[in-house]
């Protein structure tokens, strides 16, 4: 692997910008003559604007514009769009009420745009906007799911009746049915999965640039994925053709999805500083964070799961309501369907599956992809459902997992996936030796006697990464294809640049993307320099989401390597007098393979620049593209198991060992795999205990600052004990299954496993608060 | 509209002229609590006159039996401070378990009583120690000094100077942080005065801000010991509800905080 390539522990590149405060963001990017935007935002959950008064704003200091929700429409903005379509199981097609970026009519949660002033400072806008009267006519409002979809409720969007967006159904209805017929025993569990807001540490901004001469945008923007950005804003939302729109994502602090999406705030500053005619910033604070950025989850289903007499599953039963909150953001339609319905077996072997999913419209902020998106659903629906099963059959719940276990790899399961390949046992022996579990009932008993109530929790989890199969998505109703594409440079010297349409928003790729490099050519990774996140140098990019950057952007670069390297060796061997055949590359030289005869990477690339002896025939330079398909997703899976103590008194839950086994392919750098996972298993634990983003009744938010929505902290969690039980993804030349979200997708399972263990009742919904807890415990 | 001016002042005196020369100023302490209320446009004072620099607000002082804390000392002076901790090391504990450390390195003891959040802290210590707080003008009882939520018995342009506590025999505090803020969910404050007076404080469970809690006092002054308040029944009727805890739960924090302040307490 060498001390820089594939497996070695390298020291983040990019952390000397960051930690020394030299990190370019959004906000930090001034523009001459730039104005600053303030939105003015409903108050209300539901309600019809009947006017805006600006005459007062318009005259106060350093106001530029106010700009309204019905210029932007009579502007011909398109509204925002969800770019995966979705039928229903009567064959209709989703429905989708119109989404404007500022509502000229009606607004639909807390938070909506309905004008914006455009202003000299952010505090003269803010000023202003204070002064800008706007008179809304409230009407009434649902923010719960459940609520919404009973008769009488308050109706969002004409076109969606009963605020139903869709009525969706996967697998063989029949064949469940008459597996729950013959079933010795049937587990039946109601589940919810709490609403969270996804707070990156960087707000959500959007700098814009009209350049009049050129009639050419350019955009400054946290986004996750900014080709697809501009793709976006070109083609649906007629903000410029694609070669008149950049869009750049420069160092961009987090986004867990919630930067995938492109949102209203980006629309308003393209087209308001082509009103304007001056350059449009506008960075979003945390409040306007907690309102607008799209929250994730929010379920309630009801499931239910077959047993045969030898408590071998037999089928299972799932009944799902999706709350979208009040319009269907960018990928909001795939979650709670095709990234959630399709990861329903888990684990395990079960013969027939069936779930419907109900997609609701609610007065709240919508909710899309957030870290995991939709396989966190599923993974914690299955394993409290593996757990309740345990409990209901009187077997141990790893025993009961395991006699369960897909052993035979490729395995074909009822709702859709392919699994390629995996070893569940190997994950579950790894993470129970960790943790001592055949232990665990003298601890239990030990704590007992300190009057600590003590739970074991095990999560078995898979998920699908390396989003995605282009055709196999498409065929389900994607409007995009999910390859990756990547260019590798090599300069005239010698020294070596990559540009990938993956973005890193935190993941590490300025180091782990060289390592490849590293690896194959044997030059350190200082030669080496990544470049992303601008459309105006990398050629396209589908961007970094669903743990694809490895499995399917570095397997891109590795194609392109490929055939740079072909290039390089025909080169050198002709240089070398050699047949290309013989060409080995070692320690950044070409050598001939057997003899001591070699030429160094940086006289193979001068030579196919100066091109003054070239072999016939062959173009100078030295670069090549490469756009990479993958074949079938990726299956990361793994165990985690949890034990703690609940403190009786106040329901308060003290970690005592958490454990992760988990099997991602290859390694890259597994000290960045470590700190992926370890935020992963924050975030499903700050899931599991803390976070909750909550409405009343009327569709206010109360949690909208930190004060009230709780974020997990560093005391919050335990120290990980991480290790890796590895089978190589067949699917890529690499090995590699992802990372990103499997702490996120694994962990939330196993601490309410462990916590319902612990208390000795099986009900209890996340989060599980002190309070809850102590409730349940004393619920009679 | 939201211009505030900024002045610093050098002594107490200076700093109360200031507050009389201007039209609706407030003083500035270590702002934890002001400058967010200000960012968020829910203050806008015309000038803010900043109390970090009077020397005379600064340090601790152990003198007999008494402890006095001056208004501008931070949290973490507080919370290392030799003489709290031989003195009353309940408000060490106190003070460790108070925020974060940004907090603690920045507010003080001056501006969370003027403050008196329903979940501080410092008010149980303040009225279960029996403490008095002075001021630029008068001394106030404890008792008198807190008036239900975020009012006080200070009026305008009175500055605190300082809290003084009668030593106890022993005390205790013990806090359920609130999962977000990390202000007290509730924390009760015991104390066992030299005189074997019992007092009992409550915070961040009233609706009516901090609180004594008689039916406890009176049961650990007929048995100083954690087991002694077993028996005692709080009601819900009056407490504080919201989403991070129902007025039952945090009767029931009320009961089984003191009794691990009093554990605490030995
Ligand atoms: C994230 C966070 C967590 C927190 N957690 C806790 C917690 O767990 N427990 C807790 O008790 N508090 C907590 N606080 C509040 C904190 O203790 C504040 O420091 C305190 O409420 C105010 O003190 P300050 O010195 O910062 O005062 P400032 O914010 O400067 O002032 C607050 C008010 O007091 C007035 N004031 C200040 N000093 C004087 C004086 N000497 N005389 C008269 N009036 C004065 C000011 O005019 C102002 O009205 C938290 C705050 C934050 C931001």
């Amino acid at each position: 692997m060498g001390v820089e390539g594939i497996g070695a522990r390298v020291v983040r590149k990019e952390d000397k910008r960051f930690i020394t405060g030299k990190g370019r963001y959004v906000d930090d990017i001034k523009m001459v003559g730039m104005t600053h935007a303030h939105f003015i935002r409903s108050p209300h959950a539901h309600a019809k604007v009947k006017g805006i008064d600006s005459s007062a704003a318009l005259k106060m200091p350093g106001v530029v514009a106010v700009l309204t929700g019905r210029e932007i429409v009579d502007d011909k903005v398109g509204n925002l769009i969800c770019g995966w379509a979705i039928t229903s199981k009567d064959g209709s097609p989703m429905k989708m009420g119109a989404w404007p970026a500022m509502a000229p009519e009606t607004v639909r949660f807390v938070g909506q745009a309905v004008a914006v002033v455009i202003a000299e400072s952010k505090n003269l806008a803010r000023d202003a906007a204070e002064a800008v009267v706007v008179n809304y006519e409230e009407l009434p409002a649902v923010a719960d799911v459940q609520a919404a979809i009973k008769s009488g409720a308050p109706q969002l969007h004409p076109e969606a009746p009963g605020n139903q967006v869709y009525d969706w159904v996967i697998g063989d209805e029949g064949a469940t049915d008459a597996a729950f017929a013959k079933a010795a025993n049937v587990v039946k569990l109601d589940v919810t999965n709490n609403r969270l807001a996804p707070n990156a540490m960087e707000p959500r901004a959007a700098l814009a640039d009209y350049d009049a001469a050129e009639e050419h945008f350019t955009l400054y923007t946290t986004s996750q994925n900014p080709h697809v950005a501009r793709l976006v804003l070109s083609a649906f939302y007629n903000i410029a053709p694609e070669h008149k729109l950049r869009v750049i994502a420069p160092d961009v602090g987090g986004g867990f999805g919630s930067k995938i999406f492109i949102y209203p705030e980006e629309m308003v500053a393209l087209w308001a500083s082509k009103k304007v005619g001056r350059p449009v910033k506008w960075t979003g604070d945390r409040t306007e964070a907690f309102l607008t950025d799209a929250h994730g989850r929010d379920h309630v289903t009801h499931a239910e799961m077959a047993f045969d007499a030898n408590n071998k599953i037999t089928g299972l039963k799932v009944k799902t309501y999706a709350n979208f909150g009040a319009y269907m953001s960018l990928f909001s339609s795939s979650v709670p369907t095709y990234l959630y319905a399709t990861l329903l077996s888990g684990q395990y072997n079960i013969p027939a599956i069936h779930a419907e999913v109900i997609g609701v419209y609610t007065n709240t902020t919508p909710v899309d992809a957030y870290r995991g998106a939709g396989r966190p659903e599923a993974s914690y629906l299955i394993e409290r459902l593996m757990e309740t099963a345990a409990r209901q059959l009187k077997v141990d719940p790893a025993q009961l997992r395991r006699s369960n276990f897909i052993t035979q790899f490729p395995h074909q399961t009822p709702v859709i996936m392919a699994y390629d390949t995996g070893d569940f046992n190997a994950s579950l022996d790894a993470a129970m030796k960790a943790i001592d579990y055949a232990g665990f009932p003298a601890r239990k008993a030990q704590a007992k006697a300190q009057g600590k109530l003590r739970g074991i929790g095990v999560s078995c989890y898979i998920e699908a990464c390396g989003i995605a199969p282009s055709k196999a998505v498409g065929s389900l109703g994607a409007g995009v294809g999910l390859w990756e594409s990547a260019e590798v440079r090599v300069n005239p010297v010698g020294t070596i640049e990559i540009l990938t349409g993956s973005h890193s928003h935190g993941q590490g790729h300025e180091t782990t993307f060289c390592q490849l490099v590293a690896e194959r050519l044997g030059v350190p990774i200082s030669q080496v320099s990544i470049v992303h996140g601008d459309t105006d140098k990398v050629q396209f990019g589908m961007g970094t989401y669903g743990s694809r950057s490895a499995a399917v952007g570095l397997t891109a670069i590795l194609k392109a390597m490929e055939k740079m390297e072909s290039k390089a060796k025909k080169i050198a061997a002709h240089a070398l007098e050699a047949s290309e055949a013989d060409i080995v590359i070692e320690n950044g030289e070409f050598k001939v393979t057997g003899t001591d005869k070699a030429i160094a990477l940086p006289m193979v690339a001068l030579a196919a620049y100066t091109a003054h002896n070239l072999p016939d025939g062959m173009e100078p330079g030295l670069k090549e593209s490469a756009f990479y398909d993958p074949t079938n997703f990726t299956f990361p899976a793994g165990t985690y198991i949890c034990e703690l103590e609940v403190d009786p008194g106040t329901g308060k839950t003290s970690f005592v060992n958490f454990v992760a086994a988990d099997d991602f392919g290859r390694l890259i750098n597994p000290m960045i795999v470590e700190g992926q996972v370890h935020g992963g298993l924050v975030q499903g634990i700050g899931q599991a205990l803390l976070e909750h983003a909550i409405y009343d009744a009327n569709g206010q938010p109360v949690t909208a600052s930190f004060m009230d929505y709780a974020m997990p902290r560093a005391d919050d969690v335990p120290s990980f004990n991480l290790s890796h039980t590895t089978t190589l993804c067949p699917g890529n030349p690499l090995g590699i299954k992802g990372c990103g979200e499997a702490g996120a997708i694994g962990a939330s399972a196993a601490v309410i496993n462990a916590i319902t263990d612990a208390i000795g009742k099986n009900n209890l919904e996340m989060p599980a608060t002190p309070d809850r807890v102590w409730r349940t415990i004393h619920a009679a | 509209m939201y211009q505030t001016k900024y002045h610093r002042a050098s002594s107490v005196d200076e700093a109360v002229s200031l507050f009389g020369k201007s039209s609706e100023a407030k003083f500035l302490a270590g702002g934890q609590t002001l400058l967010p209320v200000m960012k968020q446009r829910l203050a806008s004072p015309s000038d803010v006159i900043d109390l970090g620099k009077i020397k005379e607000l600064q340090g601790v002082e152990l003198s007999g039996d008494t402890l006095t804390i001056k208004a501008g000392t931070i949290y973490y002076d507080i919370m290392t401070n030799a003489d709290v901790k031989k003195a009353i090391p309940a408000i060490a504990h106190l003070t460790s378990v108070l925020g974060d450390p940004a907090v603690r390195y920045r507010g003080t003891i001056g501006g969370s009583i003027a403050n008196n959040d329903p979940a501080a802290d410092f008010p149980a210590a303040l009225l279960a120690l029996g403490a008095t707080v002075k001021t630029n003008k008068r001394s106030i009882a404890a008792e008198d000094f807190f008036q239900g939520l975020f009012s006080t018995a200070l009026e305008d342009g009175e500055i605190i100077t300082a809290v003084s506590f009668p030593v106890p025999a022993k005390a205790g505090y013990e806090k359920m942080r609130h999962p977000a803020s990390r202000f007290a969910l509730t924390g009760v404050f015991v104390a066992q005065t030299k005189s074997g007076e019992v007092r009992v404080a409550a915070t961040g469970a009233s609706q009516s801000g901090v609180m004594r809690v008689p039916a406890i006092e009176a049961a650990l002054k007929a048995n100083w010991s954690p087991s002694a308040i077993d028996s005692v029944t709080i009601s819900a009727n009056g407490l504080l509800a919201d989403i991070h805890g129902t007025a039952e739960y945090r009767a029931n924090l009320i009961k089984v905080m003191a009794q691990r302040a009093v554990a605490a307490a030995g």
